[in-house]
C-alpha cells in the first residue's frame, strides 16, 4: 500500500481571491508580517500498489486529468 | 428542431432552461440524463446551471467525465449548437470545448442579481438577433464566475472574435477583460455565466434573454432551409 499526499494550489501568476481575503484578515488581526497567502487543496490517496515508479506515473496522470486544473493550478505530491 | 437539456446530479436550472426553450421557441425539448450515450436526435444541447456532482473538487471537474460529455464533444464537432450556462459554462471549460478556467469571484461572494451585458459578437447562432453593442439585462447567480485565460489565449479570443458578451458597468466577478461569455472558433459552442433562461419574460424582470433562444431557432432554420411559420 502506498499513500499519496497531493497538494493543489493556484498558480503564482493567477489571482487567488480566497488567499487575498485571508491575508487581509491576518493583517487586520495584527499579523502584518504575512506577505502572501495562497489557499489550495490537500488530498490523501491510498493506492493499492507497492510499485513507487508506477504509482508516481499514475498519480501524475490523475493530477493532470482530474485533481488539478493545470490552466490555473499547480500540483505536487509525495508518496509514502 | 430538437433541443436537449442535460441533467447532471445537482443541476438545478434544468427546468428553467426547459421552460425557456418551450416558451420562446415552441420546439421539442427533452431532458437528457448525464449517463446518455446518444445525442444524435438533438440539434441544440443545453448544459444548465447548478452544482453538478456537488462541484466537489472544482466546478465542472467531475461532470466533464460524465458519459454524455463524449457525445457533447461529438455534437460540437458535428457543428451542432451547444450552450453552457453558468455551471454548464464551467463544464465546457473543464472539458476543453472552450479555453480558459474559472476562479472564485474576486469579491469572494456569491453574486445573484441582474447584470448588464454588452453584445460583442452577433455573428454566431446564439446572438445574431441582437445588435452589436446592444446592452441587455441578464441575471447572474454564481460564486465561481471569474473567467481566466492567459495572454496568448486572450489574444486568440480577440483575433477570432470569440468574446460574445462582456459585463457593462460593474464587473461582478473580476473576469479577464470583463468577459461574461465566449464561443469556440467555429462559433457553435457558447459558454456564459449569466442566465438567459431567467430573463424570458417581463414578469421575471427582463425579457432580454428571449432572443438567445429565438436566435438559435432561426439560425437552425436558415442552416437547414426550413421555412419559418
Amino acid at each position: 500500500m502506498i499513500k499519496a499526499t497531493v497538494h493543489v494550489t493556484i498558480k503564482q501568476s493567477v489571482l487567488d481571491p480566497q488567499g487575498n481575503t485571508v491575508q487581509g484578515a491576518l493583517h487586520s488581526m495584527g499579523f502584518e508580517e504575512v506577505n502572501d497567502v495562497r489557499i489550495g487543496k490537500y488530498m490523501e490517496l491510498s493506492l493499492d500498489t507497492t510499485d513507487k515508479n508506477e504509482a508516481e506515473k499514475r498519480v501524475t496522470e490523475m493530477c493532470e486529468k482530474l485533481l488539478a486544473n493545470t490552466v490555473i493550478e499547480d500540483y505536487r505530491f509525495e508518496l509514502n | 428542431m430538437n433541443f436537449a437539456v442535460l441533467v447532471f446530479p445537482g443541476s438545478n436550472c434544468d427546468i428553467d432552461c426547459y421552460k425557456a426553450v418551450e416558451d420562446t421557441t415552441e420546439q421539442s425539448v427533452e431532458y437528457v440524463w448525464h449517463t446518455a450515450t446518444d445525442l444524435s436526435k438533438y440539434d441544440c444541447i443545453i448544459l444548465p446551471g447548478g452544482f453538478s456532482y456537488g462541484d466537489y473538487l472544482r466546478s465542472g471537474a467531475i461532470s466533464r467525465f460524465a458519459p454524455v460529455m463524449n457525445e457533447v464533444v461529438k455534437a460540437a464537432e458535428q457543428g451542432k449548437y451547444i450552450i453552457g450556462i453558468c455551471n454548464g459554462f464551467q463544464i465546457l471549460l473543464e472539458s476543453g470545448l472552450l479555453p480558459g478556467a474559472m476562479r472564485i469571484n474576486d469579491t469572494v461572494k456569491f453574486r445573484c442579481h441582474h447584470s448588464d451585458l454588452k453584445v460583442q459578437n452577433n455573428t454566431n447562432p446564439f446572438t445574431h438577433e441582437y445588435k452589436i453593442g446592444e446592452v441587455i439585462d441578464i441575471p447572474i447567480a454564481h460564486m465561481e464566475g471569474n473567467y481566466y485565460c492567459d495572454e496568448t489565449t486572450l489574444a486568440s479570443l480577440k483575433t477570432n472574435n470569440q468574446i460574445v458578451f462582456t459585463y457593462e458597468g460593474e464587473n461582478p466577478n473580476g473576469s479577464v477583460e470583463n468577459i461574461a461569455g465566449i464561443c469556440n472558433e467555429k462559433g457553435n459552442v457558447l459558454g456564459m455565466m449569466p442566465h438567459p433562461e431567467r430573463a424570458v419574460h417581463e414578469l421575471l424582470g427582463s425579457a432580454d434573454g428571449k432572443k438567445m433562444f429565438t436566435s438559435v431557432l432561426s439560425a437552425w432554420r436558415e442552416k437547414n432551409g426550413v421555412a419559418i411559420g
